[in-house]
């Protein structure tokens, strides 16, 4: 039972830890498309921004200084994708997989040529990180049964980024469902026409949606290099922004619902390491492979049929053209 | 004019002459690193330094390419036969299938490759025990262990780094055989090379249950190891390269694997003329693996440890004791 109850505690902390990202960058995800902008991009902007936080904090050694190299990148590649799929009307399937593509290539290239590192940018010391934050008498009350595992393990010692992530969720939604901007973003993914007879523009509007996901990208992406790692690695983004995309969807697009579906793929994640090499009764020692299968065969399960019917916003990924 | 054109072919034949001549007396080998890039602190970074050693003692010249992605291997090994290279040394399993097929196209080029084995008489496969370099990291961690537990962390699942298990275990049940073991892998594909949060989170819920010791064979993803026992203020082992300097006092030991012997060895043995083709295995005996001491782990490894790492190694090298290999370790996949 004891053994039962640390294991579940250190699951959660674990899912805590790599859900992160999955959050911001699916709640990203999910301001883009509420506005009627498909944004496949967000794993090439959470690269792009691991990448220039890494590169900004192994320069000046100051996290912080990071995280705004992060926002500011992702957020450049924001508005190119506005550019284009706003601007230009252009596809934004296509768009996104372009800024992917593009930044698997360039951010190693640039690390190779500034660090000399093959691709990589240089461990990060911890006064570049946003190392992870012990909260007062965490350490004092640890051994207290049930209630000082979870207040030292699971409340205190994540990063800042983590605790701005609990702040980001509700932000989000009292964003959407509250404000009068929120309002017409929704409006403006459902549909546009009445947006725009209504005298507001549509353009502005979806372009605000598109850079308020980039600086949620932007958040993700430093976590990543500056908070859970130490530096930039090629690829090290691992396909989070496509599972992100994957929450969202399993959230319709709503953010309390893609924050618990974020938090049951990082649990899955979590429990897949806690697997490998364990006997389980009458099955055996589960092979590797098959523990890995696991959140993806859970992604396709969903996704499949068991979430039931999907609906997404309207006008979602079509552009909106004034003269029809 | 006839005059002009005639000079102009006699000089261009001359020069021609002189070039050649140039060729033959300057030995230029060439270095093909794999993906990750000459200085990734591991596997590349030993293989140019093996290079580096071999221009300094010689005074000759090297060439090397770093390709970005896989697709070039095959490209940069033909561009360089074609220039009938001196010898063209490929470093990594990765360069296999390329290497075969296009030292069956150039039959008079020499090939070395490193990790991997190509039977063919114009190439020259070096491959490492690694599981007996292992055994002694394996040994290190058990005497060290204050809790009686010690993970390993392998990066992508294949026969090479099931190898660096099977000898860590090993090596660890020598010392004593009440010690309990986890082992995770960070993927079974080739972004687990490139997965430090992974393996940082994997390593930190080994650590949580009670491991104090993490041996890490994953690549770039072994950074993420070490940060967790920056981190979590406990021990990990470092890999191919000596990666005491990353986090010290939190890197208990390094795995070597010298591939920078190997690929001098290489280049000097075919400058002299005495390069030859066929399988090549470097163990603890040819002195291709071993555990890295410096001033940043010396305070770690106790003079009692050392005594019973060398009695091992010597029985080791004797075939007293026979370390366990995982099959398959080095062929192409």
């Amino acid at each position: 039972m004891i053994d039962l109850f640390a294991d579940l505690v250190l699951l959660t902390d674990s899912t805590i830890r790599t859900a992160t990202p999955l959050v911001l960058a699916g709640l990203a995800g999910l301001c883009a498309e509420r506005a009627g902008v498909v944004d496949i991009g967000l794993e090439g902007k959470m690269l792009a921004a691991a990448f220039a936080a890494a590169s900004a904090a192994a320069v000046t050694g100051s996290a912080w200084v990071g995280l705004g190299a992060g926002l500011v990148t992702s957020l450049l590649f924001a508005v190119l994708h506005g550019y284009v799929s706003i601007s230009q009307r252009g596809n934004q399937v296509v768009s996104g997989m372009a800024i992917n593509i593009l930044v698997a290539g360039l951010a190693p290239t640039l690390a190779g040529a500034w660090f000399h590192l093959g691709g990589q940018t240089p461990l990060l010391g911890d006064e570049a990180r946003f190392a992870a934050l012990d909260w007062p008498f965490a350490d004092a009350v640890a051994d207290v049964p049930v209630l000082g595992a979870l207040y030292s393990e699971i409340i205190s010692g994540h990063n800042a980024i983590t605790y701005m992530t609990v702040a980001v969720v509700p932000l989000v939604a009292w964003m959407l469902y509250k404000t009068r901007f929120g309002l017409r973003l929704r409006a403006v993914g459902e549909n546009p026409e009445a947006v725009d007879t209504a005298g507001i523009s549509v353009t502005r509007l979806r372009y605000q949606a598109v850079m308020i996901g980039g600086l949620l990208c932007g958040l993700a992406g430093t976590v990543l290099s500056t908070g859970l790692g130490a530096g930039f690695i090629r690829d090290m983004s691992a396909g989070k922004g496509y599972l992100a995309l994957a929450a969202m969807i399993f959230g319709r697009w709503k953010p309390v619902p893609t924050l618990l579906a974020c938090l049951l793929f990082g649990f899955v994640d979590a429990l897949q390491g806690r697997l490998q090499g364990e006997s389980l009764p009458l099955i055996g020692e589960i092979p590797v492979q098959f523990t890995m299968m696991l959140p993806y065969v859970l992604t396709v399960l969903i996704l499949a049929g068991f979430a039931g019917r999907m609906v997404a916003p309207k006008a979602s990924g079509i552009p909106y053209e004034k003269d029809h | 004019m006839k005059n002009f054109f005639g000079r102009a072919v006699i000089g261009f034949a001359a020069s021609a002459v002189i070039a050649f001549a140039a060729a033959a007396a300057d030995f230029t080998p060439v270095v093909l690193y794999d993906v990750g890039g000459k200085f990734d602190k591991s596997f590349n970074e030993a293989a140019h330094v093996g290079a580096e050693a071999f221009k300094k003692e010689t005074g000759g010249e090297y060439r090397d390419f770093e390709p970005t992605n896989e697709t070039q291997y095959e490209q940069a090994l033909k561009r360089f036969a074609r220039r009938n290279a001196d010898l063209v040394i490929a470093v990594g399993v990765g360069y296999s299938v390329a290497v075969r097929k296009v030292a069956e196209e150039f039959p008079n080029v020499k090939f070395t490759i490193i990790d991997g084995n190509v039977d063919l008489p114009n190439v020259q496969s070096i491959t490492f025990k690694e599981n007996e370099g292992s055994f002694l990291v394996g040994m290190i961690a058990a005497m060290k262990t204050e809790t009686g537990q010690i993970g390993f962390i392998g990066g992508m699942d294949i026969p090479l780094i099931r190898r660096f298990e099977e000898g860590y275990r090993q090596g660890a049940n020598y010392v004593r055989s009440d010690l309990s073991f986890i082992e995770n892998y960070v993927g079974t594909t080739a972004s687990a090379w490139n997965d430090p949060i992974k393996a940082a989170e994997l390593a930190k819920s080994q650590y949580a249950r009670g491991v104090d010791i993490i041996f890490a064979a994953a690549g770039p993803s072994g950074l993420g190891v070490i940060q967790a026992a920056k981190d979590k203020d406990r021990l990990t082992i470092g890999v191919d390269s000596n990666q005491n300097h990353v986090a010290p006092g939190h890197v208990l030991t390094s795995m070597l694997k010298r591939v920078d012997l190997a690929v001098q060895a290489a280049m000097t043995d075919a400058k002299n003329g005495t390069w030859k083709a066929g399988h090549r295995v470097m163990g603890l005996a040819e002195g291709g693996v071993d555990y890295a001491v410096d001033e940043n782990n010396a305070a770690l490894i106790t003079a009692e440890m050392k005594t019973r790492l060398d009695e091992a190694r010597a029985k080791i090298v004797s075939g007293e004791i026979v370390v366990d290999d995982a099959e398959g370790a080095n062929s192409a996949h």
